[in-house]
């Protein structure tokens, strides 16, 4: 008998175990097989064209001559940062001898000034773009909450918001650069002026996606939940704080990743044309430097540009997860 | 008994695109403390207007609402509302959304441990206190409406507004949830204003049924004075011949005096009519 409750068991727990390997299967069929294809495919497509395109810096790049580069350019990096080390090094030990040969000598401490490497350039990139996204959030999302609580400063506020909004930012920087150099003059500037260039820019084109989507999240709180908050009487500070933003919160997010979406694309561009340090400067000395190397760095650039700009979309989901009540509002 | 509310022949106009609309004319109506008070007639008679008004959601156009002696002017927390759609804040949980309206109310005057249980104590009195930790979008309907009621009570109002509290859910849900109603009033004494469209709701709960008649320019068409025993048994009920006197009493009322021919001509649906003017209020 007890043969037979053995035999039955193992029956039981062989279905259960051919059950799981199906769910495993068809999940690896539909989420893990098919991107991986993609990818495949994409790179087998991309290295048959790059052989076929001849031009005058050479054939154009595939995807080995760009994983070579991307090897190139971090050993770079390394070799740059050992440059430094050592010329910090030199220098320490010529002050520290003439402060010993001389105790009243003020020892004079230089920066190195080596070229920025393409790590470099990827961390100046990145602190641009959150620092110009970080100061347009906190104009953006007080003022979306305010329009969208207040009709009449809605209305007034709107003509101008649609004007504003279809132009591309870049035709502001010309102006953005002159005034910068009008107004921010200080002989020993904390913050370069391409620095601040660069990331007023790239608050500019933040500020409406964030200000429209704030405002409209904001004007469609169930008309119950503001008639509860009449009944208990919150005030205005409290109203926005219990009421108001838990409400608005996805919409605040679709504004900032949309925002942060369109800062990164803005960023390039903008180093590009006014030769501010960061990845554009990167992509554009390249190409002026005409190399037999050039296209291949592009681009490896190219491709690290958008990665950095999937990282970025990503981690704003992430912290959309960690921020809202409502998990199901930040899916994709 | 005294009379704590006063709704003293309020007339409510909304202006709309195509003129003035007269939604209420001369509502005249004196509650009671302790009482309960269904308001019945058919949709869009204005009974959720009346409440609104009272709520101080409206204003009135003419005339106005007193409760204790003191004109309402705005809403307040002593006119406690229990909305039909529950209006539970989706990010708060359970015991958060009463607590909200409990440190609202008594924040200054009583501290931590007071507010923490009197929470608790409401939230036990409509057997809500095992999903204290829940959000509203993990519980049922009938348990979100609980949560409402709940937090309602927890403002300890001077007068509770009910807008079809009990619209939304199941034939047997609500069955339970009006018992529940009727085992917490007797406890407090609450006094009640409740908006149904449910014949035996409002026989089975009210002391005074208000039976409105239609729009526009509704008014107080009838008041049925309900003397049934207290504590009452709808099964018992439902054999009483007073019962079924003043249940047919509220349906002749209903669907022969103000018999409604609703208006099915397709340009003119009368949702719609009630949305506009919803949007100018």
């Amino acid at each position: 008998m007890s043969s037979t409750v053995l035999v039955k068991n193992k029956v039981e727990s062989d279905s259960a175990l051919r059950i799981k390997i199906r769910i495993w299967l068809t999940s690896f069929l539909k989420f893990v097989l098919p991107p991986f294809l993609g990818v495949v495919v994409f790179l087998f497509l991309w290295t048959a064209a790059a052989q076929n395109i001849v031009t005058s810096l050479g054939t154009f790049p595939g995807p080995s001559a760009v994983w070579v580069q991307l090897g190139t350019l971090y050993d770079e990096h390394v070799a740059e940062r050992e440059k430094a080390e050592a010329f910090y090094l030199r220098q320490d030990k010529r002050n520290a001898a003439r402060v010993a040969q001389d105790s009243s000598y003020t020892p004079k401490v230089r920066a190195y000034t080596g070229k920025e490497t393409f790590l470099d350039q990827i961390a100046t990139s990145l602190v641009t773009v959150l620092s110009g996204f970080f100061v347009a959030a906190l104009i953006a999302i007080p003022l979306g909450i305010a329009i969208g609580l207040n009709g009449i400063l809605r209305s007034a506020v709107n003509p101008i918001i649609q004007i504003f909004k279809p132009v591309s930012p870049l035709a502001w920087l010309p102006l953005v650069t002159m005034v910068v150099s009008a107004v921010y003059v200080s002989p020993d500037p904390v913050i370069a002026k391409s620095f601040l260039n660069s990331m007023i820019t790239v608050t500019l084109c933040c500020l409406w996606p964030m200000l429209i989507n704030t405002s409209v999240g904001v004007a469609s709180i169930p008309e119950d939940l503001v008639n509860v908050s009449k009944v208990l009487c919150l005030k205005p500070l409290k109203h926005v704080q219990k009421i108001v933003l838990p409400c608005a919160i996805p919409l605040i997010f679709t504004g900032m990743r949309l925002s942060l979406g369109v800062a990164w694309m803005v960023l390039i561009a903008a180093e590009m044309l006014a030769q501010n340090p960061g990845l554009g400067k990167f992509v554009w000395d390249e190409f002026q430097n005409g190399s037999s190397d050039s296209l291949a760095r592009i681009m490896t650039a190219v491709i690290v540009i958008g990665g950095i700009g999937f990282l970025l979309d990503r981690s704003m989901l992430q912290l959309q997860r960690w921020v809202s009540w409502d998990k199901s509002s930040a899916v994709h | 008994m005294s009379v704590i509310l006063d709704i003293s022949h309020i007339d409510m106009v909304f202006p709309t695109s195509n003129g003035p609309f007269t939604a209420l004319k001369e509502v005249d109506l004196k509650v009671s403390e302790g009482e309960f008070i269904s308001l019945i007639g058919h949709s869009g008679c204005g009974k959720s207007t009346v409440l609104n008004v009272v709520a101080g959601l409206y204003q009135a156009s003419v005339g106005g609402v007193v409760l204790n002696g003191k004109e309402v002017t705005a809403p307040g927390p002593e006119r406690a509302v229990v909305f039909q759609n529950h209006s539970l804040l989706p990010w708060l949980t359970v015991y958060q959304n009463v607590e909200l309206a409990v440190k609202q109310v008594f924040g200054k005057t009583r501290n931590k441990k007071q507010i923490k249980d009197w929470v608790e104590h409401n939230l036990t009195l409509v057997h809500m206190d095992h999903a204290m930790d829940k959000r509203p979008g993990e519980i049922s309907g009938g348990m979100k409406q609980r949560v409402g009621i709940a937090r309602a009570l927890s403002m300890e109002p001077d007068i509770l507004l009910m807008d079809e509290p009990f619209g939304a859910l199941d034939a047997l849900t609500r069955a339970h949830m009006q018992d529940s109603l009727m085992e917490i009033q007797s406890e407090l004494k609450n006094t009640i204003i409740m908006i149904t469209h449910d014949v035996d709701e409002a026989v089975l709960l009210s002391d005074r049924i208000v039976m409105m008649t239609n729009g526009p320019a509704a008014t107080i068409g009838e008041i049925l004075d309900i003397n049934l025993d207290r504590p009452r048994d709808r099964l018992a009920l439902s054999v009483d011949s007073e019962y079924t006197r003043l249940r047919s009493e509220v349906l002749k009322f209903l669907y022969e005096k103000q018999r409604k021919i609703e208006d099915i001509s397709p340009n003119k649906p009368a949702k719609e009519v009630n949305q506009k003017r919803k949007k100018i209020a």
